[in-house]
Parts: C-alpha cells; sequence; structure tokens
C-alpha cells in the first residue's frame, strides 16, 4: 500500500512478447557502465589517480592534461574525486541491501514458505512498518547518531529497507510456491532446505535482482539527500558523489565559472542511478516478471 | 462495501495507534542528551534535575507516552522544549506551506501526465510515445535535490538575477499567509506565487514521470481489452472510447500512485524546503532535530505519518467508488 521507496512505474503488461526480445545494445552499455564503476569502486585506490584528498593544484583549475576535469574549490583533482566518489556511494547502497536482502529477503521466503503464524506477525508487523514514512526515521536517527560514518548510514538505511524488501520477495515466493514443481518436489520427499534453495530461489531470483538494483539506485539518491542534510560522510573525509555536488553549491555562487565541480559529480550519479534503472526495467520485462501486487 | 470501509477504517486506526507509539519510542530509545541544548553552561546536575521535572522526563516512561498520547488525542501536541512555543501552532504555521507545495505541484504534475500518456497510448511504440517514455525513464533518473540545485543555478547565474541564494527564499509567504493575514495575502500573491515556482516544477516532475509511465502502460493494456474492441466496432468516436471506457479503469492504478507519491512528496518536499530554506514542516522538522526538541519531533513525525496514512485510506476510497469490484474481494 505504501512502499516508500520509488520503484519506476508499473507493470508493462502488453510490451510482453511470445518470444524473447533480445537484451538489446544499450543494456550491455548500461551493465558495462555499471561494471566500470563497479571496478573503479572497488581498485580506485591502486588506480593511477591523483590523491582526492590532497590540495595538489591551484583552486578552480580549468580542466588540463594533468587534471582531467580541473580541480575544485579547495584545489582537489575533480576527476579523482568522481571516480572514487563511487566508493562511497555503491559502499553504501550494496551495503544497506545486503542488509535488506539478508533479513528481510530470508524472512520473506520463510515466510511465504511455511506460512503460518510467522507469516501472520511478520506481515503485519511489515505493514505497520510500510505506512511510517521511514526517509523521515532515517534523518531523526542519524542526526542522533553523531558523528557519521559508514557503517551507521548502512545500518540504518539497510533496516529501513527490510520491510520493503520482505514483502516483494514474499510476495514472489508465494507465486512460485504454487507452481507444480514445487509440489512435485514435495511429494517427491525433497526436505525444505532443498525446495527452498533449488526449487524456489532460482525462480524468484530475476525479481529479487531487479528489486536490489532499483534498491541501489534509490540508496545512491538517498545517500545524496543525506549529504545534502549534513547527515552523510563529509566532503573532506572521503568524496562521495552526494557530498560532492553539495559541496559545489557553495563553491559555485563564489567561481561560477567553474562548472566542472557540480556537473561531473551529478552527472556521474544520475547515469549511475540511469544504467541501475534500466538494467532493472530491462532484466524484469525480459524475465516475463509480472510486478507483484503489495 | 461498507463493511470494507468499516474494515480499512479499523485498520487506519491500529495504524495511527501504531504509528504513535513508532514516533515516540524511536525519538526516546535515541542517544542525545537535551539539557546541554536547553541549559548551555548552566547544566549542573540540579538544574538539570529541575529541567526534567519542568519537562515531565522524570517520569518512566510508559508514563511519559500516556500523558504526551493523552493529549494527542485531545488534539493537543504539547509545547516544544526549546522555544516553549504550542507545538499545534508551530505546525499550523508551517503545513499550509506544505499543503501549497504539494498542491501546486500535483496539479502541475496531473494536468502534464494524463493527455500525454493518453496521446502516447494511442500509438504504442510510435514516434511520440517513443520521445515521451524516453524522457520520462531519463527523468526518473534525476533526483528533485539536482533539480534543486540546478534551478537555483540557473537563476543566479543565467538570469543573474542578484543575491538568489537560499535566502531570498526565506521570506516566502506561503498559503498560511492566508489565515494569519488575509489582506496582506491579497497583496502578495504575486510574490506567493513566484516564490513557488521552483518548488512546484521540481516537485512536478518528479510526480510526473511516475504518473506518465503508470498511467501510460495502464491504458495500453486497458485499450486491449475486448470491451474496447466493443466500443470500436459499435462505431464509438475515438476521444470518447479513450475518456469514457479506457481512462476510468486505468485511473485506478493512477490514483494509488498517487497516494503512494504524494506520501514520499511531504517526506521528500523536505530537501526542497531546506535547500530554499522555506519555513514548511520540512525544514522546521530539521531545524527541530538540530536542536533535539523531542516533543516537536515526535509531534511532526506523528502529524505527518498520520496524514500520509490518511491520505493513502481516502485514495483507497475514492478506488472503491471508481471500481467497486475492489471492494468486493
Amino acid at each position: 500500500m505504501t512502499d516508500q521507496i520509488n520503484t519506476p512505474a508499473s507493470t508493462e503488461v502488453v510490451e510482453q512478447p511470445e518470444k524473447r526480445e533480445p537484451l538489446g545494445i544499450f543494456f550491455w552499455i548500461c551493465v558495462a557502465w555499471l561494471a566500470l564503476n563497479a571496478i573503479a569502486a572497488i581498485f580506485g585506490p591502486w588506480l593511477p589517480l591523483h590523491d582526492p584528498n590532497a590540495m595538489e593544484g591551484m583552486p578552480g583549475e580549468s580542466p588540463s592534461l594533468n587534471h582531467l576535469l580541473g580541480t575544485d574549490q579547495l584545489g582537489r583533482d575533480i576527476f579523482a574525486r568522481v571516480i572514487l566518489g563511487a566508493r562511497i556511494s555503491l559502499g553504501i547502497s550494496l551495503g544497506a541491501m545486503a542488509i535488506g536482502f539478508g533479513v528481510g529477503g530470508v524472512l520473506g521466503m520463510f515466510a511465504a514458505f511455511r506460512r503460518g503464524v510467522l507469516d501472520l506477525i511478520a506481515t503485519s508487523i511489515t505493514f505497520m512498518f510500510l505506512a511510517f514514512p521511514s526517509i523521515i526515521g532515517v534523518i531523526a536517527v542519524l542526526s542522533f547518531w553523531q558523528p557519521a560514518s559508514l557503517g551507521k548510514i548502512t545500518l540504518v538505511i539497510g533496516i529501513t529497507s527490510i520491510p520493503l524488501v520482505y514483502r516483494v520477495v514474499r510476495a514472489a515466493t508465494l507465486a512460485t510456491a504454487s507452481k507444480e514443481y514445487v509440489t512435485a518436489a514435495k511429494v517427491m520427499g525433497a526436505r525444505d532446505g532443498r525446495i527452498l534453495l533449488r526449487e524456489l530461489l532460482p525462480n524468484i531470483a530475476p525479481t529479487a535482482l531487479s528489486f536490489l538494483l532499483f534498491g541501489v539506485a534509490t540508496v545512491i539518491v538517498f545517500e545524496g539527500v543525506l549529504a545534502f542534510l549534513g547527515l552523510s560522510i563529509p566532503s573532506y573525509v572521503a568524496p562521495s558523489w552526494g557530498n560532492m555536488i553539495n559541496a559545489s553549491r557553495d563553491a559555485m555562487s563564489a567561481t561560477p565559472r567553474n562548472w566542472p565541480l557540480i556537473v561531473f559529480p551529478s552527472l556521474m550519479l544520475c547515469l549511475f542511478v540511469l544504467c541501475l534503472n534500466f538494467v532493472g526495467d530491462r532484466l524484469r520485462s525480459y524475465f516475463d516478471v509480472t510486478e507483484v501486487k503489495l | 462495501m461498507r463493511s470494507y470501509v468499516l474494515r480499512r477504517l479499523v485498520l487506519l486506526i491500529g495504524i495511527v495507534f501504531v504509528i504513535s507509539v513508532g514516533s515516540f519510542f524511536m525519538i526516546h530509545l535515541l542517544p542525545g542528551d537535551l539539557a546541554t541544548v536547553i541549559l548551555g553552561a548552566a547544566n549542573t546536575p540540579h538544574n538539570r534535575k529541575i529541567l526534567y521535572a519542568q519537562l515531565g522526563l522524570d517520569k518512566g516512561i510508559l508514563q511519559q507516552y500516556l500523558t504526551w498520547i493523552s493529549h494527542v488525542i485531545r488534539g493537543d501536541l504539547g509545547h516544544s522544549f526549546v522555544s516553549r512555543e504550542s507545538i499545534n501552532s508551530i505546525i499550523g504555521h508551517a503545513i499550509p506551506i506544505d499543503i501549497e507545495m504539494i498542491f501546486l505541484s500535483q496539479i502541475v504534475a496531473f494536468s502534464l501526465a494524463i493527455p500525454l500518456a493518453m496521446k502516447s497510448a494511442r500509438r504504442p511504440n510510435g514516434l511520440f510515445d517513443r520521445l515521451a517514455n524516453g524522457f520520462s525513464f531519463g527523468m526518473l533518473s534525476v533526483p528533485s535535490f539536482i533539480l534543486v540545485v540546478y534551478a537555483v543555478l540557473f537563476i543566479a547565474l543565467i538570469l543573474k538575477v542578484p543575491n538568489t541564494g537560499p535566502a531570498s527564499f526565506t521570506r516566502m509567504p506561503g498559503f498560511g499567509m492566508l489565515f494569519d493575514n488575509p489582506g496582506e495575502y491579497f497583496n502578495t500573491w504575486r510574490l506567493n506565487l513566484l516564490s513557488m515556482v521552483i518548488p512546484t516544477l521540481t516537485g512536478a516532475i518528479g510526480a510526473f514521470v511516475i504518473y506518465f509511465r503508470t498511467l501510460r502502460s495502464d491504458l495500453i493494456a486497458t485499450l486491449q481489452e475486448e470491451f474496447i474492441t466493443m466500443a470500436r466496432s459499435k462505431g464509438l468516436r475515438r476521444r470518447r472510447i479513450l475518456w469514457r471506457h479506457a481512462f476510468r479503469p486505468s485511473s485506478v492504478a493512477l490514483l494509488s500512485t498517487a497516494g503512494i507519491n504524494i506520501g514520499n512528496a511531504i517526506a521528500g518536499g523536505f530537501v526542497t524546503q531546506f535547500l530554499l530554506a522555506i519555513p514548511g514542516l520540512g525544514a522546521t522538522l530539521i531545524a527541530a532535530i538540530t536542536t533535539q526538541d523531542y516533543i516537536l519531533i515526535q509531534g511532526i513525525v506523528f502529524v505527518v505519518a498520520t496524514s500520509v496514512v490518511s491520505i493513502n485510506f481516502l485514495i483507497d476510497f475514492i478506488t472503491t467508488l471508481i471500481d467497486p469490484r475492489i471492494a468486493r474481494d
């Protein structure tokens, strides 16, 4: 009824042809872009980049061979900061989703598989939580729980994502658990663990994967929101796309010519989110998953 | 139908109760030291004891909750710990601004999304549909805080309006003035609408994208139903088929999306308000959080959460009026 995360649009009911459409060139371009950013995020510190926190140049230098995108208001290399900005943005979102899926996903599968009291209780509790505007909860908790750290932010966002993940995974599992092959496996005497892992998990994986991608996109945007409220990692500790955009706001008013300062972090953030949304959307229609009714 | 509405109403009351528990205990379980904020240098154990007694914080937490909730039921949210102002009046001053922001941006979003989705759905994958769909997908990935920042920079740098930092938005009158001081409001309504341009447009774009995509895909599905073929074979005009036969069933999905989106808009408008220093609920909440004004925070959280849930309830109700089949399950 009230999922707080904007999953893009609803079902594309009609555009599901009988035979599978190929995923298309744009899909693979997006996947490549996501992979590139992920590699940069993981191996960033070992890449031949400037130190993102060192003031190496003059403030507000224009793009040059040495500083590909110029330098920011403190003379730090924008290129290095933009590339390494993926670290925090991706770290928080993947960490939060790991918590969400680790607790909510597992619980959702179990609840849908076993039904009964556990299901009833867990579902009612998540229903209550979903009615609560989670953004406000996160902002309130984080502002009391200072100073901000990667672990705290990830934990709080992860916990708030649990009810939503639970509902999505539960609905997907419910739809799969009523299929003949699951009944067949039960009749043949398969153990619960086998049914959960070998029959149910592979079949809810596509739904879970596309929801994971939307979730990561949402959390990346949300990290930006937190940065704007001064609740995320400060930009002098480590760059994230959100805190770079936030820091550039004031700097831009002082030096309006220094447009790379704001354009590149926001471009990276939007492109990354766009690719996540696109890949998630294509995967969903590719695997012919009709969106679960919550 | 009546039992359905009754059942939803009971559920609503249950949820509001849970919200009251949630907003109270969430805040109280958090670390934070109110005494340092209020007393400052005078934060001695003796003064602290007096302060806690004055604010009723020396009692057990359950007792505190019962006191608070019994006042809330009577429509009194209490007094701010920091400013001692009545929370009812703080929220009463802030909320009209939020209502105005949401009202205006929803109007813009709907009046763009409905006609465009209609045109798109007429020829799916046609040129217009591809353009509109591509645009909406692209905008889906642009968060509203980026839009706000660019809008402010655009006005400040390109249009060269002097002093267009956040400060120049501070004196936004909002609808609130309509209640406080109607004469003044009607003198400055131009200024008021002008100050709402950025919040309205940035809010509207986000809502438009979601509405357009929901309505478009639902319309495409509806237009393939047999009753549309039937209407067509009866020789009805296309315009009539679109509006009378296709739009009505499709508007159900649109409405429930709108419910979710308005709920998000209340919370999401916080960032816009913070960036532009608009004195709405969001900015008030963030100010309350920085001063650790427990009771104000829990008042605002309670009011916002309750209104989000009530809006959804209202929309569920409207949905059953449009499509009575829903109430019968």
